[in-house]
């Protein structure tokens, strides 16, 4: 076991746990704001990389134009998930909604299967795919990507929470939804925004990721689910916490996948899942919550 | 019967109950009052085993209960009921008292999934001990109906019926007037009163002065967090500091 | 009480007749599936339905009853009779050790751990290559012999599947409405109100997760019996979605509304041949129009519809 392995290991553990970050955070702004867990926040995820490919490949669009048209698109499906299913939910009880956002994850998915096809299909990466050595691993030119984009949009996040009168609305829902519509903000506008703010973040994800695993109809499963699982390490917070439970996530996996056996990979995340849950559902940063009847 | 020492209980940065001690006696009525945000819910839900306390004990019949989860203190005799009405809204009002004799019953799982002759007798008693109570209660007439479909007043005495099912030797009722008009209120009344006949300590959370004064034999009064006076109905009502407290100095 | 017991009479002769009336050993065949998915339904509903916990990871417990009679069978050369209940008293004491701290979690973050449960198990099927043959499956598993009967024919595994079923049926609806049935659904009204009524809310949601695990888990052995063969691709997330589907399609709380629920989701590909792809679309649209449209499922959706009907109609007759 030497050095250099641990090293390459950690390295692009981190990348996918930059994205599983990005992804955990989509999860908690939509949870903060409306107390749902989207189970089709995946989903924009695979949006985005298979329309940034038919961007640039069927529309023929450069690179810079194709990324936010794919990020545009993926909102787009993201409102239209929340005014079809969510909003017109008549008993929004804990298993309603887990039951319609599962619906409408499928039926994205399947929607997907039907343009795209089952087949997995290569994104070129941003800026080509020499290696880079830092001490003894290689890391590509995609991962830099992912690790700058990934900073900057926690940045756009810190500032819109806590600079701008609309993120300032949102965190006040996320605290008390009903003091917050007594004092005049619109909650439901809230909740739009908080579908829009993470579809466009899950998309961006995708985005990013794409080059590096391929993308499919079905990659946004397995995402979905690991970054609910860096969101619950984080405690469900939109900041600080749940990036480095990416970070711990993705690392873990990928040194459990590299040292001790890659077909349990996918296993690790949900040992982890399950283990906070049981120990410290609060999340490893969290304070415990004490109920008020 | 029941006896509360030192019960403090502190709210992150709040103390809602600063070192609160009374008893209640057996087969008493007694009546916990005092103004809003006095910590007389906080109270009934650390007596009742809803919360955790800070410090204090909750002597029940002279055995320490404290922190005992409600389904245990349940098979202690000791019931209550919620200020916004917690029924089974998707069951009948019959099924409702018969969930209250959960205690009174032990067929288990499999007892009753293979149809087991002493669970189907067993069953049969407890669908006629249902009833009883809901005559007693005064709502047998409604017994088939969806306890979701029942007017709030209704609601009320199904909650107090199904309490009694459990066959309590104390109930500890939280606002049971609240939401009643002052007909509803008075059949109410009665209606403690021959629970209290029937040997059940009465223990109420209560702001309709009119039934506390009433039907109470002896009464608490909370303020911020601290028992404030204590006595009978009248003394309650003569106590300089009680008036005080409701009505703010009179200077 | 008497109405209940004509109707499961009633239907279970119709169980009965079928074969007698219809003959076709394709027919057999998905009816043997019908009868499977619904002790499957049955099983996820009376956790869902009655005491209000969510699931998304029964193909699991599927699975595991599925592969640990399918092992003890083939390799360890144990009759079937004996690994069927064998496996399932493994898969019961699993489920309840685990269900003591999952069942702690409520709502979204129960939901996503019986999922992760559930993917973890699928993740143990296709990685013990040595027990259980990883993807490529487990085969020549030994059908089920009673009596010098080999229950290896489409119309035997019928008539023996639907044994099961109707005998899963009966323990349920008995179970539904008894004590402990009404103790499950106050706790899911009501899990407060009905902890002050003395009821152990904790242990009975453990208790019925056990349960609801067995009854999967015999479904599983059965399954691996009749088919003799199993593969980890039948016990994924997806599965345990279309179970998921079933229950909600049929009406959570009814027995009958699991039966109708499987019914439809494992005929409905059928008719639908040529569009094989297209019944992933079709149970993602299903559920989101179910819940928004019909929460009650269809059992109770459709009576509910024919009324309003009916009301209407009388209604413009009299103007």
């Amino acid at each position: 076991m030497q050095f250099d392995q641990i090293l390459q290991y950690t390295l692009s553990g981190l990348s996918t746990g930059a994205i599983y970050a990005l992804i955990g955070i989509g999860f908690s702004i939509i949870y903060n704001a409306t107390g749902i867990i989207n189970f089709a926040q995946g989903e924009f995820v695979m949006l985005g990389g298979l329309l940034t490919l038919s961007c640039l490949e069927l529309l023929k669009l450069p690179l810079w134009a194709a990324v936010p048209c794919a990020v545009a698109v993926s909102t787009l499906v993201g409102i239209l998930f929340e005014r079809l299913a969510i909003r017109p939910l008549r008993q929004p009880t804990p298993i309603n909604l887990v039951i319609i956002t599962i619906g409408g994850s499928i039926l994205i998915r399947g929607l997907a299967m039907l343009v795209w096809g089952k087949d997995t299909h290569a994104v070129p990466p941003f800026s080509g795919d020499t290696p880079i050595a830092i001490g003894g691993a290689t890391i590509l030119p995609q991962h830099l990507w992912i690790f700058a984009i990934t900073l900057i949009i926690i940045f756009i996040n810190k500032v819109y929470f806590y600079r701008t009168i609309s993120g300032k609305a949102m965190r006040a829902c996320s605290y008390n939804r009903r003091a917050a519509g007594l004092v005049g903000i619109d909650v439901k506008r809230m909740v739009l925004f908080s579908f829009i703010i993470s579809s466009a973040m899950g998309a961006v994800a995708g985005i990013i990721v794409a080059p590096l695993t391929m993308t499919a109809y079905d990659v946004g499963v397995m995402l979905g689910l690991k970054g609910f699982c860096a969101a619950i390490i984080g405690g469900m917070s939109s900041g600080a916490s749940t990036v480095i439970g990416g970070l711990i996530l993705g690392v873990l996996e990928s040194l459990g996948a590299g040292l001790i056996s890659s077909g349990y990979k996918d296993a690790i995340a949900f040992i982890i899942l399950l283990l906070i849950l049981f120990i410290r559902p609060q999340g490893l940063f969290g304070k415990a919550d004490s109920e008020r009847v | 019967m029941l006896e509360v020492s030192g019960i403090t209980q502190i709210f992150g940065g709040v103390t809602a109950l600063d070192s609160v001690s009374f008893s209640m006696s057996k087969g008493d009525i007694t009546g916990v009052i005092g103004p809003n945000g006095a910590g007389k819910t906080t109270l009934f839900n650390i007596i009742t085993g809803i919360y955790r306390q800070s410090a204090g004990t909750v002597l029940l019949e002279g055995k320490d209960v404290t922190g005992l989860p409600p389904e245990k203190l349940a098979r202690l005799a000791m019931v209550r009921t919620f200020q916004n009405i917690e029924l089974f809204g998707g069951m009948t009002v019959l099924e409702n008292v018969m969930v209250g004799m959960h205690t009174r019953s032990s067929a288990g799982l499999l007892a009753c999934a293979l149809k087991m002759p002493w669970s189907i007798s067993e069953e049969r008693r407890i669908s006629v001990g249902a009833l009883k109570w809901l005559e007693f209660a005064g709502i047998a007439d409604l017994a088939d109906h969806t306890a979701g479909s029942l007017p709030f007043g209704k609601g009320r005495l199904l909650e107090i019926a199904r309490a009694l099912a459990v066959e309590p030797r104390i109930i500890l009722m939280d606002e049971p007037a609240a939401g009643l008009n002052s007909q509803e209120t008075f059949a109410l009344a009665q209606l403690i009163k021959r629970i209290r006949d029937l040997g059940i300590t009465v223990v109420l959370v209560e702001h309709d002065m009119e039934l506390v004064m009433d039907i109470c034999d002896r009464i608490v009064v909370l303020n911020l967090g601290r028992k404030l006076a204590e006595g009978t109905p009248r003394e309650i009502q003569e106590s300089p500091e009680v008036i005080a407290a409701y009505l703010g100095d009179d200077d | 009480m008497k109405r209940d017991f004509v109707l499961f009479i009633a239907f279970s002769l119709l169980v009965v007749a079928v074969p007698l009336l219809f003959s076709g050993g394709y027919l057999m065949n998905v009816l043997v599936f019908v009868g499977i998915n619904t002790m499957l339904a049955i099983a996820l509903n009376l956790l869902l339905g009655y005491a209000g916990q969510i699931s998304l990871g029964h193909a699991g417990f599927f699975g595991l009853g599925a592969y640990l009679s399918g092992i003890l069978t083939t390799t360890c050369s144990v009759n079937p009779w004996v690994a069927m209940p064998a496996a399932a008293a493994v898969v019961g004491c699993l489920a309840g050790l685990i269900g003591f701290p999952i069942l702690k979690l409520k709502g979204h973050y129960l939901a996503m751990a019986t999922l992760g449960l559930g993917i973890i198990m699928y993740i143990v099927f296709n990685e013990t290559v040595d027990l259980t043959g990883g993807p490529s499956g487990l085969s020549a598993i030994p059908n089920l012999k009673l009596a010098g009967v080999s229950f290896d024919s489409d119309i035997k595994n019928y008539y023996l599947i639907w044994s099961f079923t109707l005998a899963v049926m009966l323990f349920s609806l008995n179970l539904a409405n008894s004590r402990v049935g009404r103790a499950l659904r106050a706790v899911h009204d009501s899990e407060v109100a009905a902890q002050v009524l003395g009821v152990n809310a904790r242990l009975l949601k453990v208790q019925i997760f056990a349960l609801s695990a067995v009854i999967s888990s015999l479904a599983g052995s059965l399954y691996a019996h009749t088919m003799t063969f199993v593969a980890p691709a039948s016990f994924g997330f997806n599965f345990s979605i279309e179970l998921l589907t079933m229950v909600v399609i049929g009406g959570l709380g009814s027995i009958y509304g699991s039966f109708l629920g499987a019914a439809l989701l494992t005929l409905l590909p059928e008719f639908l041949r040529g569009a094989n792809e297209y019944d992933i679309i079709i149970y993602g649209g299903l559920l989101m129009v179910m819940v928004m449209y019909m929460p009650g499922g269809l059992v109770r959706g459709v009576p509910a519809l024919y009324r309003k009907v009916v009301r209407q109609k009388s209604v413009a007759d009299h103007a």
